[in-house]
């Protein structure tokens, strides 16, 4: 029944996958900004310019949800999985400018099954929010929860 | 506590707290974050959420921060405009450089209302540029039964005095 589905043991420390692309725009910046960050270098060409981030730029906390959506349809969604807690660090490295295509890459940091709950699997990774250039826009570090494959089967017995 | 109305770095003292207000998270609100954002079936249909361990239809927890921040904003500016309207100076605006220990305590339904605030741990000078200070805070979220479903620490770039921008 969930056979098919992504559990604790696909994910191996080391691991490196990319996903997606998600083409970002002034559109967007601007539509996310005047709802969630109105701030003036996310909305304003002419006071982005100005200011220290040197343009119209994305929100951190959009491009964290992009992150999100691009994990979604990734690969959260194919799998089973348990939900998160938070986010242990983000950093905001550089500013994500309308014409980026941003696209996602984790790497599998570590890995355990939670002692309380056996049948949870503690995935620690990294996401990077990576331009077409190749540059790191944002980082992120946190764990994913996953069902663990053997106690699926306990489960079922 | 005190509560900060601050805007230039030397203002700000640990221990400061600020109540930033309410969001009322609607389940129209709700299903728009999470289709643009966060599309997995428990925070869309009601059918899947009842199967997960959130038991019923949940916001996305980065609508969860995104509101925080709306109403982080909304104080801050607020607090701008008043020195604004007394004639004084504005100081430049600095970005964040990103925030430690998100977390989401507690799952937001649709129909929550919660209050965003934040308290001051740090404020300090930069020694690698002199005109700009970071100021460390706590922003949190508590739902309508006092519950704390959120809270961050987060790192913001605050202008020092005399380092005047729009």
């Amino acid at each position: 029944m969930s056979g098919d589905l992504l559990h604790y043991e696909d994910f191996k420390v080391g691991d490196e996958r990319t996903y997606g692309a998600f083409a970002m725009s002034r559109e967007l910046i601007v539509e996310y900004a005047r709802e969630w960050d109105p701030q003036p270098f996310h909305l304003d060409e002419e006071l982005a310019n100005a200011s220290v981030l040197g343009g119209l730029c994305a929100s951190g906390w959009q491009v964290c949800s992009i992150m999100n959506r691009l994990m979604v349809e990734g690969y959260a969604s194919k799998a089973a999985g348990m939900g998160s807690f938070g986010i242990e660090q983000v950093k905001w490295i550089r500013p994500v400018y309308a014409d980026d295509v941003l696209t996602l890459r984790y790497t599998v940091l570590e890995k355990r099954v939670s002692s309380k709950r056996p049948e949870m699997g503690i995935v620690r990774m990294c996401w990077q929010a990576v331009a077409g250039s190749g540059e790191v826009k944002t980082e992120m570090t946190g764990v994913n929860l996953f069902r663990v494959r053997a106690q699926t089967v306990d489960a079922l017995a | 506590m005190s509560h900060y109305t601050s805007i230039w770095l030397e203002d700000f003292a640990e221990g400061q707290h600020a109540t930033f207000g309410d969001y009322h998270f609607t389940r129209e609100a709700c299903l728009d974050y999470a289709r643009k954002y966060d599309p997995q079936a428990f925070h869309l249909d009601d059918n899947a959420a009842a199967k997960t361990h959130f038991g019923k239809l949940s916001a996305s927890g980065w609508h969860t921060a995104s509101a925080c921040m709306k109403l982080l904003a909304r104080y801050h500016f607020s607090l701008r405009d008043a020195a604004q309207a007394r004639g004084e100076p504005l100081p430049a605006l600095g970005p964040s450089p990103g925030f430690e220990n998100l977390k989401w305590y507690k799952p937001v339904y649709p129909g929550d209302i919660v209050t965003y605030g934040a308290t001051i741990t740090e404020a300090r000078k930069m020694k690698s540029r002199p005109d700009w200070g970071l100021v460390m805070l706590t922003p949190y979220g508590v739902n309508q039964h006092g519950e704390k479903v959120f809270s961050y620490d987060s790192t913001v770039m605050f202008a020092c005095k005399g380092n005047v921008g729009t």
